[in-house]
């Protein structure tokens, strides 16, 4: 979609909303409901997708007029920065758009919290993406490997970026990859884990890429991810602490998230496969000293996950049934009990070798 | 140590008893009649003479017109002078009338009238003698262009009236009316006890009175806002459920009757000849037995039985209620809020004698948001200033539930809230308290009677309210949509380079009819702000 389309759409909601106020119609804007009951796995390509469903924002509603009038806000404010072809931040944006309104003391926005999901509500809405808003998050997630790549002219290479490795953007759309030289490419959830393989050199010995994503990933992490499994069919290997929150992780890589239903084309890689931690490696690996008693909110969360059909597969029902039985969670860092090097040189390489893997 | 004091023979005792007449009692009890302290007294001494002076023109269906003039003479010394435009008081009467204890045509009279004992004024002219030393002036006419000049003073020992002066003078000049000064000790402060704040009250409950009030702070008047008298109560004569023994004895010793029977018939309302009849059947006394020759023990019999039979309600016309339309206009225009509500109730009865409630709400408008709620109370359109704490009226307020109509109330209090509360009571005997009769008796069919008008007042002051609410819910609306029209404005333009100008004039015109329309729209958003909620939930679990 070129900037000039991106730009269109941004003219037509105005519009839309003109043609309301000319026609003395309550002003509204549609937006795709983004709740579970609008989410839909599609069976075939294996990802979340957003149903049909509208809520209507109107001006003429107590309830509803502030959050009219901040979605008209950031929706100026990306076509000018579209149409001037700069790029921001989502924070600055809150800070360009914050301020009194007059003779009062109400603010357009009080927190970063109030317009962030706004963007979302425009991307669904428009059916465009953040990026093509002109629009960048936070840098999250780190990245290791024998791969060169070019970045606004400037050639980089993950091999030679010493203890950092190097941070992913959140637009990864213009990369170019210039060399790939590696057999998959491994996902890690915790900093501390990607810290610990980064110094083991795993990535030389095992000739994969490392991938940290620090929590859950962002935008431009998830989109790398799908970019190597896609343009060089790398098999993708995700590893999460073992507890509700780390499998939601690794199913939002997989079939993308409800928030971002709308763009799991591009984020979600449905090829991904689960390579740890699980409750059963708990045993296998002698980790029950170092396993954790899951809270009520832990094993609601698993429940959760059971009924989600993306995680439907018998593999990840046994797993999630034996935490809801034994009501214990670990973390990855727990593998460090066996030793600091035990990841790196007995667990990842036993897994590897077996390909002991969830769907 | 007992028996160095010597006892006192009988005879002894019989010298040192002697008659205390009326006016000597009062001399050493004035606190009974409201002069306990020197504000009090300043204000009993105007509440006497105005009262009079109202009671007089109802009388004489006159519309009053009262001039009220309050000088500070020293610290402690006031000039007071009431004028009115009554009927005035014949020559020969006014020493009497002004200066002897009792004496007064208002005592045996069963119907509602503001004095009632036959004592205010001459406790008055008795106090400005005790606390000056100095005669009371009294000036009045009948019409006749005759005008008598009194200086009056009281001979305590004898309760006579004593004549300092008195002359008469003719002229062309032909008035009617009474005119008093005298002159005595008080304090004059303005408060919700005092002079000001009683005139006030009198001007709301007698909105068809003229009153002129020139006191030490300067003028103030009363204008009239009826052109209406209310209806002259008419002379009932006792109803036997409402009489005391005491009364009943000295009526069957008073009585022109020659039997038993036509006394109770012609003396009493309500009494037929069967009833009469029945009544001494159940005393077993003769029918026809002179009242004069019955003694102690079968006046008892009679009195009690009485009492055991049953008569219809005593009559209602002795009852001069304001009416609602008065009592309105009297709230009107005294007090400055933007909601009226008055009632008046159907007679009633406690004890035999008939009474009406009437009461009025006023809210809003300039009265303090802040506070409780001011409470009026008038019997027979006097106000009452004292004792508010034993009246049935403030105990009436304060169990009545005013939160479900709108005003705060922490418990069984007198609530809170922008409003005045006006309860009056009229009836032939107020049953009062005390002598000062400042607080109403709590009779359980009183303070029922005024709960009702209460709850009445409250019902539609609640109206008033929730209908008020609505309104500031509508502006506050309107503030919103207000308030982000020039940003929604800005950004449309921003978005279609359509004029700005142009987008916010289309929005204000906006506002007024959606405002009203928004009302249905709301309830479908609950809904889907609930759903919000969720939706906020599942992205912050990413």
């Amino acid at each position: 979609m070129s900037r000039k389309e991106v730009e269109e759409k941004l003219v037509k909601l105005g519009k839309k909303v003109l043609s309301d106020i000319q026609n003395s119609k309550n002003p509204s804007i549609d937006i795709p409901i983004r709740s579970l009951s609008n989410i839909v796995f599609d069976e075939k390509t294996k990802l979340l997708k957003l149903g049909d469903k509208v809520a209507k924002r109107y001006f003429f509603n107590v309830a509803q007029a502030k959050s009219f009038m901040q979605t008209l806000l950031v929706a100026a404010f990306c076509r000018n920065i579209v149409k001037e072809n700069i790029h921001t931040s989502i924070r600055d944006m809150y800070y360009n758009l914050k301020r009194t309104l007059p003779d009062s003391d109400e603010n357009t926005f009080d927190e970063q919290s109030e317009s962030d999901p706004l963007i979302v509500d425009l991307e669904t809405s428009l059916n465009v993406l953040r990026e093509q808003l002109h629009l960048i998050a936070d840098r999250k997630g780190v990245v290791a490997g024998n791969v060169v790549i070019e970045d606004r002219g400037d050639e980089i290479d993950w091999s030679k970026l010493g203890s950092g490795g190097w941070s992913i953007p959140s637009a990864v759309e213009d990369i170019q990859f210039k060399k790939v030289k590696a057999d998959f490419a491994l996902v890690i959830e915790k900093n501390a884990g990607f810290e610990r393989l980064h110094e083991d050199k795993f990535w030389k010995k095992y000739n994969c890429i490392l991938i940290g994503t620090g929590g859950q990933p962002a935008r431009g992490t998830r989109r790398l991810i799908k970019r190597l499994a896609i343009e060089h069919e790398l098999p993708i290997y995700v590893m999460t602490d073992s507890d509700s929150y780390g499998w939601y992780i690794y199913s939002v890589i997989k079939s993308g998230s409800m928030a971002l239903a709308h763009a799991s084309d591009e984020l979600g890689t449905p090829s991904v496969r689960f390579i740890g931690l699980t409750i059963s490696d708990i045993e296998n690996y002698k980790l029950e000293k170092s396993t954790i008693k899951a809270t009520e909110q832990d094993l609601k969360r698993a429940k959760e996950l059971l009924e989600y059909p993306w995680m439907n597969h018998k593999e990840w029902k046994r797993e999630i049934k034996l935490m809801l039985q034994k009501k214990i969670k670990a973390e990855i860092e727990a593998l460090s009990a066996r030793g600091l090097k035990f990841l790196s040189e007995t667990y990842l390489p036993e897994k590897l070798e077996k390909k002991d893997f969830l769907p | 140590m007992v028996d160095e004091i010597k006892a006192k023979t009988a005879e002894e005792m019989a010298k040192e008893q002697k008659a205390v007449s009326v006016s000597e009692f009062f001399e050493r009890n004035r606190h009974l009649l409201g002069y306990d302290n020197p504000t009090k007294a300043l204000l009993t001494v105007v509440k006497e003479m105005v009262d009079n002076s109202l009671d007089a023109c109802d009388e004489a269906r006159i519309l009053p017109r009262i001039h009220i003039d309050v000088k500070q003479k020293a610290p402690d010394r006031f000039k007071v002078m009431v004028k009115d435009n009554g009927p005035g008081i014949v020559d020969k009467q006014i020493p009497y009338t002004m200066a002897k204890l009792l004496y007064g045509s208002k005592f045996f009279k069963l119907y509602q009238s503001r004095g009632q004992q036959g004592l205010g004024i001459k406790g008055c002219v008795l106090y400005s003698q005790l606390t000056t030393g100095k005669p009371t002036t009294v000036i009045s006419s009948t019409g006749d262009g005759k005008t008598s000049y009194y200086e009056l003073m009281i001979d305590v020992r004898k309760n006579e009236p004593n004549i300092i002066s008195h002359r008469i003078e003719e002229s062309d000049k032909i008035w009617h009316g009474l005119k008093i000064e005298m002159e005595i000790e008080g304090r004059y402060i303005e408060s919700k006890t005092s002079v000001n704040e009683y005139i006030k009250q009198v001007a709301i409950a007698n909105p068809y009175a003229e009153i002129v009030f020139d006191g030490p702070n300067g003028r103030v008047e009363y204008p009239r806002a009826a052109n209406v008298l209310p209806p002259l109560p008419k002379e009932i004569k006792p109803h036997p459920h409402g009489i005391e023994l005491g009364i009943f004895r000295r009526m069957l010793e008073t009585t022109n009757s020659k039997t038993i029977v036509s006394f109770l018939v012609n003396d009493f309302s309500r009494v037929g000849r069967n009833s009469a009849e029945e009544v001494c059947k159940l005393a077993g006394i003769e029918f026809d037995k002179n009242p004069k020759e019955i003694n102690n023990e079968d006046s008892e019999k009679i009195f009690k039985a009485l009492k055991k039979i049953k008569l219809m309600r005593p009559p209602t016309d002795c009852l001069s209620p304001l009416g609602e339309d008065l009592l309105l206009k009297g709230m009107q225009k005294e007090i400055k809020a933007e909601f009226f509500a008055a009632v008046t109730r159907p007679t009633s009865v406690y004890r035999g004698n008939p009474f009406v409630v009437e009461c009025g709400i006023a809210y809003g408008g300039e009265l303090p948001q802040e506070g409780t709620v001011d409470v009026m109370r008038f019997s027979n359109k006097v106000p009452l200033l004292y004792q508010a704490g034993d009246c049935a009226i403030t105990k009436a307020i304060a169990t009545t539930d005013w939160k479900r109509y709108g005003l705060q109330q922490s418990g069984k209090t007198v609530p809170n809230g922008p409003a005045v509360i006006v309860v009056h009571l009229a009836s032939v005997w107020v049953p009062f308290v005390s002598e000062s009769k400042q607080a109403i008796a709590s009779y359980p069919i009183i303070i029922k009677e005024i709960k009702l008008g209460l709850q009445e007042l409250g019902r539609r002051l609640y109206r008033h309210i929730s209908g008020k609410r609505r309104a500031e819910m509508q502006r506050k609306r309107r503030k919103i949509f207000e308030r982000y029209i020039p940003e929604v404005a800005k950004s449309i333009h921003e978005l279609t380079n359509e004029n700005y100008e142009n987008i916010q004039k289309k929005l204000f015109e906006m506002i007024e009819k959606k405002v009203v329309k928004i009302e249905e729209v709301e309830e479908n958003v609950e809904e889907r702000s609930g759903r919000k909620i969720s939706e906020t939930r599942e992205e912050s679990f990413e």
